[in-house]
């Protein structure tokens, strides 16, 4: 078990999410960065599917009731185990009474712990990711008791990383053609790949609007379907780049779609942060 | 039935578009829905996940789509070639619903600027059999086609913070129900005990795009007898099989 001492400004649980149930209006979900997910999993031999903790910006404070073995990965959060500076991209062997802790925020947003065999809090239609409405609790509190797996005996050999952290600073956003985009103008698709846009205050796990303006004479559309890197143009020419929280539909013209791969760096972004969008040809 | 023209997108990496003609009618939906059928039906050499909406289906592809040409053709096959329409059978729900204006709080508002009376609301309310077009927008909340002209009403300016989940309402052209507590910013008009997004069911929501409801008017007493049942999961909720 881990005893949440202090949540951090946004700590929740979350795993690849839940495709099987878009059909009745529930959100994917997951973690926002995949590719430190996979990572942090696969440093301690865990399945892709395994629960690991994302941690925004301000990391929180744990304390182990058992042994166990983790793996930070994404944003690097200064961590400390006991005090004494550690690592991402390893593993690390944590004792029973360990408190694991984390400072300054020196790249990226978002960081991924993970735990060997995986958290196992609430499951809700087979996933563990946190959703306000569907899971119990959609955020870590303070003196929550988090289950974990307990740490097996055998001497199990951990990989070892090397991070591939480029992408944190990488402004590029790659992008494929949204279904609505032919009904753009020149003007409109000069703006879209020669501007730089800035990540506006509203970015969050559902969604991240861009503070320029597109103009925009596009009609809505029929309520159609959605998914996590569907950027939509709407009618007051704002772009919004849906997220991994987002709902199933939605109305306003897609006119682009992320790379899968851009999703996990624009989750590594910030307010303030500038994007440009590369189209994939 | 007649063959809509349909379009076939890339989405993304691994997903595909399909698209009929940019309108909202029965006829359409009936198209989306027998194809979605087939797709459900057919043995696709992975795992895919298919969703609906008014004129379109998502399909999307465990893996990355290497070649977008040949799944498309294997998609249009299955258009074309199978014309044998599925006989789909949908159900007709009942939906208990309380207007006492303890919940419809918004009814003396629409009864003033439409010019009708509260009791002509519900009349004309629970008197249409509404079509559920797709699940959308919250876990369980049901798109529904064939709100009465007279019962149209814009939305609120500024949405509210929280709408309880079961309350009964109208935002523009639609009605629907909220499955959960949730800002929003349509008419209330009254609440159902019934809970259309329960995670103890091995299907969380009862309806399926195609389904029809139908809200019936019931009493506080009943609404209170209802909710209990609910809660006990003693209620049956009661549904007819229709063909059209």
């Amino acid at each position: 078990m881990i005893k949440v001492l202090h949540p951090g400004f946004y700590t929740t649980i979350q795993d690849l999410g839940r495709k099987d149930h878009q059909h009745l209006g529930v959100p994917i979900s997951g973690v926002m960065d995949l590719d430190a997910l996979k990572m942090a999993n696969a440093i301690l031999g865990n399945d892709d599917d395994c629960a690991v903790l994302e941690i925004t910006m301000v990391g929180p404070k744990l304390e182990f009731t058992c042994d166990t073995v983790v793996s930070i990965t994404g944003a690097n959060l200064s961590p400390s185990l006991n005090g004494i500076e550690t690592t991402n991209y390893v593993a690390i062997n944590v004792y029973k009474g360990d408190v694991l802790s984390f400072g300054k925020l020196k790249n990226g947003l978002r960081t991924y712990l993970a735990v060997v065999g995986g958290f196992k809090t609430e499951l809700v239609l087979n996933s563990r990711s946190m959703y306000k409405g569907l899971t119990q609790a959609f955020q870590l509190q303070k003196g929550d008791k988090l289950k974990i797996s307990p740490k097996k005996n055998s001497s199990s050999k951990y990989a070892s990383i090397k991070p591939n952290v480029d992408y944190f600073d990488n402004e590029i956003i790659s992008v494929y053609k949204g279904p609505e985009f032919e009904r753009l103008n020149t003007v409109q698709v000069d703006t879209l790949f020669s501007q730089e846009f800035t990540v506006s205050k509203d970015n969050n796990r559902m969604a991240y609007q861009l503070k320029e303006l597109v103009l925009n004479d596009l009609d809505g559309i029929i309520t159609s379907l959605v998914l996590p890197g569907t950027v939509q143009l709407t009618p007051s020419g704002k772009l919004i780049i849906l997220m991994r929280d987002c709902q199933t539909t939605g109305g306003y013209p897609r006119v682009l779609q992320l790379k899968e791969t851009s999703i996990n760096t624009l989750a590594q972004k910030f307010t303030g942060n500038k994007v440009k969008f590369g189209l994939i040809s | 039935m007649s063959l809509f023209e349909v379009t076939y997108k890339p989405f993304g990496e691994r997903s595909i578009l399909i698209e009929w003609p940019q309108i909202i009618s029965e006829n359409v939906l009936k198209s989306v829905l027998s194809y979605k059928r087939k797709l459900e039906n057919f043995k696709f050499k992975e795992k895919v996940y298919i969703k609906s909406a008014y004129n379109s289906i998502l399909i999307t592809y465990d893996a990355y789509i290497d070649n977008f040409y040949d799944k498309i053709q294997e998609l249009k096959q299955l258009y074309l070639v199978d014309r044998k329409v599925i006989k789909s059978t949908f159900k007709l729900w009942k939906i208990p619903v309380c207007y006492d204006l303890e919940f419809g709080i918004d009814l003396e508002e629409i009864s003033n600027i439409n010019n009708i009376e509260i009791p002509e609301i519900i009349r004309l309310h629970t008197n249409i059999k509404y079509r559920i077009f797709f699940l959308g927008f919250l876990p369980g909340f049901l798109y529904l086609g064939g709100l009465d002209k007279q019962l149209h009403f814009s939305r609120k300016t500024t949405p509210r913070l929280n709408v309880e989940s079961g309350s009964v309402a109208i935002g523009g052209l639609q009605t629907g129900i909220y499955p959960a507590n949730s800002p929003g910013g349509w008419n209330i008009i009254g609440k159902t005990p019934i809970n259309f997004f329960d995670l103890i069911q091995q299907e969380p929501c009862f309806a399926t795009a195609g389904d029809k409801i139908q809200f019936v008017s019931v009493s506080r007493d009943d609404y209170n007898v209802i909710f209990k049942k609910v809660d006990d999961s003693t209620y049956f909720l009661e549904s007819e099989v229709i063909y059209d």
